[in-house]
């Protein structure tokens, strides 16, 4: 069946349709990773969004299910330049294809993914619509397209209940819990809760909208915020209570969405940025050492260099491409967070001492 | 960090010959490195035995010493030009081994010089077998088990530790002689006991067998401060087991989930850090298919093939970031040349797929066995990029120019399915159009992949492919399959043949369909950054992204493809200097070629460069596209050539010869009008088609005739013929494949060989020198040793040479360069081949003389005459220095090869050896080119009856040297009787001991043997010849070329050879 990709531009793209068939508008947005397509898939911070895979061919290892970072897909639509017809890997259980229709995901593929990203790099993130409808109408698609927001995606994306996981969970060795971790989950990938278990913490998670005190009344021996979709600013009340657990004292680690929302915590500014940031090629420099680290990256929004007082925090790691803030070390706080994804999958694991980092503030504090 | 400031004068250490298994990616990486130094303001000295390479000229460093590879030879230069570091990790193992050398004997730190880019540590942890497994088992990373025995009990031991299959590989012996995979403890003993009579110290290495899981390999860097990147991971089509240079090898990984992908590349980031490389590196690993299961196989802490393949795929230049780090920077201070914008620091994405090819040299070597080991076969490869696997494996099989342009080559039309499944377990270069025979008869993909262990995945691929074959044969051609044909890169022409259209038809029904090729960018980043480096790939069913320039005039000029025997990295020297002087006369330059490992085809070398298969077809596009103003074909060898006629119906000019006077040189009967009215005698010939006709010329010219095909490379399928049964044989041979030209039978002279590289302006002439070969005619001018300037001609003949290069470039209307060879003969002198175009010796004739013949040949070609150009036309003086290039050969690396020289040219590289006399020029050649003989003084020497008699003067000058000389029955009672004392020993063939006994006690230094010509060569002699290859012993095949080496043994005096500095040779 015939599918088209419409930008918010007039841009058509054909190409033939991958997954479920139904009309989608989203935001489109491109990553530049060359494996992990099925993690990518099922990171939460893909919320309203469609995703475009600049690697052209997709779906070569078929589906390993233990690979999902989360319990489903989420990008509203997915846009290749080719599916793979007859994957190949020994853990391979399923195809993409079968996949994005289990998943009831639209999709495209046959698509020249180079020139469209070369579209949305040079006029940035735009919205945009897969349809399989033939006869659409140009106008009408775009007028409606101009509507589209992301938002209210966090509450879309985080778990309905709390839950406590225990290392043994998530393919983890079974060892006595050394510290408790509590987690705000605004769309968490697994492997940042299984980066948790296999150090020994028992991570309990929290829905995105819980209290500071109801997370606090647990006596954590640290907190992570976690990554998750759409705009920071407009996770107004969550950021209420941020600050409330900024000012426990208790050892705060957070990244992606978490790193964000700890600064607008903290009164900085967030802009989004062209077309963000979105691979696992990304070079973060760190300030303290000069060494540099190449990171798995997924964000449209940045915190705003020097929005953030000097005497409350400093910027730990910065991308070396286009020296925007990756990371802050907040001053007089055990409480440091990074943009980029030291939990990786899909991507490199470079970064993952940070989670080490983690679990030796932990130790300090409750040493001291 | 910035940049060292300690670091002003550094001396680079190139790889030498080319040989199989160290090629030109050695002259690319050297040559991008050397500039980067020189960016920096460093002064640059080089040394490399090879005056083919780009790395070797005078712009590239600012002292050139084109001197053998040898630690003495580089402490002469290093007390001569005092640098402060050494950088050896652009120049192969070959450099690597020199350092250490340099480093262990103390002379380094005496002179107070450096080694930068890696220490003496790291390349022993790497190398060095047991320190390497010691530091592999420090960080936990597994490698094979193996150990190394010195007798078939303690093999037989150790296999029972680590189970069978065991691989047995005997140490020192070359071309895997000797060694296998056991599957049994009866299959150990039988091969153990050969491997270690083979093995010159009695040892084999027995090694845990993980032969046929998948193959991956990661190019990663690291700076001084810890920062580690991998630039690219490549993955091996064919499984462990076959050399990856032998493999077919894309990339990025295709069947490698982000899990593996990621524990490859933190393992190699892990090793990197602890070997603490400061550079570039390559791992190889060996996967399990089945498993998260690894091996290491091995790390190159220096840049390698791979290295420059990996450049090729992703635009990041590893050895250009490599010399930056030598110097001090950490990778996020060196910009990223291709983004201008990004930083050396972050890791490639690749929005493409990459194949590579290997080039193999079995045509070259028709009796060799095929068969693909751990021993690199090939000489060269082929890349090719496109948006789907199916396209870039098609591309790149085309660019092998082994005329196969789809996967189906008929051959195996007559085999039964149970035939095929018996080729399927022959691991050769034939295999994958064996997997595509075993698919159009429905074999299913399990059973491919039991036999072969080549992933499902790209069995699928080749399965798209053979479906797509079907469907043109079977199925109305309509646009819709037309669209996809192309996609999957099916040219016009076998598109036409299975649908029974012609080769036009099909472009028409493209053209008026809007189906055409697009051509994108390799930026480095997925179009994440706008990228302005112009280094460009086609595909169909795409956007063009190609930016129109218009403000200058455009050239395009033609590379020269993979590297062969007969076509090696002078061709890429002569385009890159082509494209320089183009561009300094202010001329817009487009490069297409499809060899990675060659300057040409770094993205800062022409304005443009398409990487793209060397086709008429391929090219048509880019000239619809880029409409360039002209071509230039001389520079890029015969592949160049060939599409002269393509590019002159595409509307292309043709800068410089003409394509008519191009093939009148070719052309046997307008070649002979012109030899007539210019009074030039040529040796007797005739054209033939037929069997009949060449037997008839043959028996008209007398015997020995020479019997060949013409437009061909390197004497390709040249035979000396001195029997009927032979020409018979030949033209067999011959006849093997289609001949669009006729054959040529020419009588055969013994005389002098003479060479003759000039530059025609249509009017004037310029000649930088003539060279004289020491082998007389009958050997390919590329595998003889060849000096300049003649040492046994004399004045007047050289005036006649003169003067006939100047008739021929005149009759033939030649605007740039033409290669002449000559034969004098009992003082006439005769033509005896004529190429309106570059030759294999323009660089070193231009270096030895400091004559820049590629310069001047491209401006005249854009109009300028000679005489503007500040030289006056004719024979130019002579220089002060004897210069010989030497041949080098890689006949240890193909196993069943004949190494004996003839009108086939085998050789792969050369060197130099330069001097003030031609003594030490032709001991320095020696030298470079490896003959270095041992201690042992004990030699063979068989001859053919022809030669028996010069073999006296041979044997007694050996004899003075003190050697004792073996030889077989008839050669030694000749010796006798003429009083030389030889010891008579049995031929192979006769009872024991024989001279294969003698060979395996590993007492020989050297063996003579002179192979009678003809189809009835002995088989002895192959057996022995090979033998010694195999065991490595020095083999000479031409009694001329024996008589050269006592020359150089005899003068060779106690005391340092001086060293020259060829930049400055004027």
């Amino acid at each position: 069946m015939k599918a088209f990709l419409i930008l918010e531009d007039g841009t058509v793209f054909s190409g033939k349709s991958i997954g479920a068939t139904h009309d989608v508008i989203s935001e489109i947005v491109f990553n530049t990773s060359m494996t992990g397509y099925l993690e990518v898939l099922t990171d939460p911070s893909y919320a309203g969004q469609a995703v475009v895979m600049t690697y052209p061919l997709i779906g070569n290892y078929g589906v390993c299910y233990e690979d999902m970072e989360s319990l489903q897909a989420w990008p509203d639509g997915y846009i290749v330049r080719e599916i793979s017809r007859r994957p190949s890997n020994f853990r391979s259980e399923d195809s993409i294809e079968t996949f994005l229709k289990n998943q009831n995901i639209p999709g495209i593929s046959g698509v020249d993914t180079r020139a469209l990203t070369k579209i949305l790099r040079e006029k940035g993130t735009m919205n945009g619509m897969i349809t399989t409808n033939e006869d659409y109408n140009l106008e009408q698609v775009l007028e409606q397209m101009k509507l589209y927001q992301v938002t209210k995606v966090v509450e879309k994306v985080t778990v309905k209940e709390k839950r406590t996981y225990l290392p043994g969970e998530l393919g983890t060795e079974k060892v006595t819990p050394v510290k408790k971790v509590a987690m705000m989950d605004f769309g968490s990938k697994n492997n940042i809760i299984r980066s948790l278990l296999q150090r020994g913490c028992e991570v309990t998670v929290y829905p995105a909208l819980t209290k500071a005190e109801d997370i606090l009344e647990m006596n954590p021996d640290g907190i992570m915020l976690t990554n998750g979709p759409g705009d920071p600013s407009e996770c107004v009340s969550i950021i209420e209570e941020i600050k409330k657990l900024y000012e426990s004292d208790t050892p705060i680690f957070a990244i992606c969405l978490g790193h964000q929302l700890m600064a607008l915590a903290n009164g900085a500014k967030t802009e989004k940025m062209k077309y963000g940031h979105r691979g696992a090629n990304h070079p973060v420099k760190d300030l303290s050492t000069g060494k540099v680290y190449i990171s798995s990256q997924n964000h449209g929004y940045v915190v705003i260099d020097g929005s953030i007082d000097k005497n409350v925090a400093e910027t730990l790691f910065i991308n070396v491409n286009d020296r925007t803030v990756e990371g802050l070390r907040y001053l007089g706080k055990n409480v440091f967070t990074v943009q980029f994804h030291p939990e990786a999958c899909a991507g490199p694991v470079d970064s993952n001492f940070l989670f080490d980092a983690f679990m030796n503030m932990m130790e300090v504090v409750k040493d001291a | 960090m910035p940049r060292r400031e300690d670091i002003k004068k550094v001396l680079v250490i190139g790889s030498g010959p080319i040989i199989i298994g160290q090629a030109a990616e050695f002259d690319y990486a050297g040559t991008q490195a050397c500039r980067s130094l020189k960016e920096e303001g460093v002064e640059v000295v080089l040394v490399n035995s090879n005056p083919a390479t780009i790395m070797t000229d005078k712009e590239i460093a600012d002292k050139v010493y084109i001197e053998p590879l040898t630690v003495d030879c580089l402490k002469e230069v290093i007390s001569k030009e005092m640098p402060d570091s050494v950088l050896p990790t652009l120049g192969g193992q070959a450099a690597l081994n020199l350092a250490m050398e340099l480093e262990e004997s103390g002379f380094l730190k005496e002179k107070n010089v450096r080694l930068i880019g890696t220490t003496s540590l790291t390349i022993k942890k790497a190398e060095d077998r047991l320190e390497f497994k010691n530091t592999m088992e420090k960080i936990h990373e597994p490698i094979a088990a193996s150990t190394v025995v010195n007798t078939v009990e303690a093999a037989v031991e150790f296999a029972e530790q680590i189970n069978y299959p065991v691989v047995v590989r005997p140490a020192y012996t070359l071309g895997g002689s000797g060694g296998g995979i056991a599957e049994s403890k009866e299959e150990l003993i039988e091969i153990c006991t050969n491997g270690l009579r083979l093995s010159r110290v009695g040892q084999c290495l027995i090694e845990r067998c993980i032969a046929g899981w998948k193959e991956i390999e990661y190019e990663v860097m690291r700076d001084g401060n810890g920062t580690c990147i991998t630039v690219c991971n490549m993955e091996n089509i064919d499984p462990v087991g076959v050399h990856t240079g032998d493999s077919i090898v894309v990339a990025p990984s295709q069947t490698l989930a982000d899990k593996e992908y990621q524990m490859l590349r933190t393992s190699a980031l892990n090793i990197i850090t602890e070997l603490e490389i400061t550079g570039g590196c390559n791992v190889q690993y060996a996967l399990h298919p089945d498993t998260f299961e690894y091996c290491v196989i091995e790390v190159n802490p220096r840049v390698s093939r791979s290295s420059a393949l990996a450049s090729k795929a992703t635009g990041y230049p590893i050895a250009k970031v490599a010399a930056k780090i030598a110097l001090g920077y950490t990778l996020d201070e060196i910009p990223n040349a291709i983004t201008g914008k990004t930083y050396a620091s972050f890791e490639p994405a690749l929005d493409y797929v990459v194949v590579k090819i290997p080039r193999l040299p079995f045509d070259k070597f028709i009796k060799a066995s095929r068969t693909l080991t751990t021993q690199m076969k090939a000489t060269g490869e082929v890349m090719s990029i496109c948006t789907n696997f199916e396209g870039a494996l098609m591309k790149a099989l085309r660019s092998l120019e082994q005329h196969i342009d789809s996967l189906e080559t008929g051959e195996y039309n007559g085999f039964s399915n149970d035939e095929i499944l018996e080729q399927l377990a022959v691991i050769d270069d034939r295999r994958i159009f064996v997997i595509a025979e075993a698919i159009r008869r429905s074999i299913s993909y399990d059973v491919i992949y039991d036999i072969t262990k080549i992933d499902k995945w790209f069995i699928d691929k080749l399965a798209i492919l053979v479906e797509m074959e079907q469907q043109l044969k079977t199925q109305p051609l309509t646009i819709e399959l037309l669209e996809e044909a192309k996609r999957l890169e099916f040219p016009d022409k076998v598109i036409g043949t299975y649908t029974g259209k012609s080769e036009e038809e099909v472009k028409e029904l493209r053209y008026s369909n809007g189906i055409t090729k697009a051509f994108k960018m390799v930026d480095t980043c997925a179009a994440e950054f706008a990228a302005s480096t112009p280094y460009y790939y086609g595909c169909f069913g795409s956007m063009n992204e190609v930016e129109e320039t218009n403000a200058k005039k455009k050239v395009l000029v033609l590379g020269s493809g993979p590297i062969r025997i007969g076509q090696g990295i002078e061709f890429d020297y002569c385009s890159v200097h082509s494209v320089w002087a183009l561009s300094q006369n202010g001329y817009e330059t487009i490069i297409v070629n499809n060899n990675p490992e060659t300057v040409s085809t770094d993205f800062d070398i022409a304005d443009k460069l398409y990487f793209e298969p060397l086709t008429a077809e391929d090219v048509e596009n880019i000239v619809r596209l880029e409409k360039p103003d002209g071509a230039v074909v001389q520079f890029g060898g015969q592949t160049a050539i060939k599409l002269t006629e393509a590019l002159l119906k595409m509307g292309v000019t043709i800068l410089g010869t003409s394509a008519e006077n191009v093939d009148a040189a070719e052309d046997r009967e307008l070649f002979d009008a012109i030899l007539e009215e210019c009074c030039i005698p040529r040796p007797a010939g005739k054209t033939v088609f037929t069997t009949e006709e060449a037997l008839k010329a043959a028996n008209e010219l007398g015997y020995p005739v020479l019997v060949r095909p013409s437009y061909v490379l390197g004497g390709q399928g040249m035979q000396i013929a001195i029997s009927d049964a032979d020409v018979v044989e030949f033209m067999k041979i011959i006849n093997r494949q289609v001949q669009e030209h006729p054959i040529l039978v020419d009588k055969y002279l013994m005389g002098k060989e003479v060479e003759v590289d000039a530059v025609c302006d249509g009017e004037d002439i310029l000649i930088p020198g003539i060279m004289e070969h020491v082998e007389r005619a009958g050997i390919h001018s590329g595998d003889s040793i060849s000096v300049y300037p003649t040492q046994n001609i004399s004045e007047k003949t050289i005036r006649v040479i003169e003067d006939y290069t100047r008739k021929l470039a005149n009759s033939l209307h030649v605007i740039g360069l033409i290669n002449i060879q000559f034969i004098v003969y009992q003082e006439e002198v005769y033509v005896i081949e004529v190429n309106p175009r570059s030759s294999r010796t323009v660089p070193y004739i231009s270096k030895v003389t400091g004559i820049p013949i590629v310069d001047l040949a491209s401006k005249v070609i854009l109009g300028e005459k000679i005489k503007n150009l500040g030289y006056t036309p004719g024979l130019q003086p002579k220089s002060k220095y004897i210069a010989i290039k030497m041949p080098v050969f890689s006949f240890e690396k193909i196993r069943g090869a004949d190494i004996s020289l003839g009108p086939e040219m085998k050789s792969t590289g050369e060197c130099l050896g330069i001097a003030e006399n031609f003594n030490d020029a032709l001991y320095k050649a020696f030298l470079g080119s490896g003959v270095n003989l041992p201690k042992h003084k004990k030699m063979i020497l068989t001859v053919k009856d022809s030669d028996k008699l010069d073999a006296v003067e041979v044997g007694r000058r050996f004899k003075a040297l003190g050697y004792d000389i073996f030889a077989t029955k008839s050669t030694a009672r000749v010796l006798n009787d003429n009083g030389v004392f030889a010891i008579p020993i049995n031929k192979i063939e006769q009872e024991t001991p024989t001279l294969m006994d003698l060979l395996l006690e590993h007492q020989i230094d050297l063996v003579i043997d002179t192979p009678s010509n003809g189809v009835g060569k002995s088989n002895d002699g192959f057996l022995i010849r090979r033998m010694s290859i195999e065991t490595g012993v020095t083999c000479l095949t031409s009694l001329d070329t024996a008589n050269a080496l006592l020359t150089s043994l005899e003068s060779r005096r106690e005391g340092q050879l001086e060293v020259i500095d060829i930049a400055q040779v004027k």
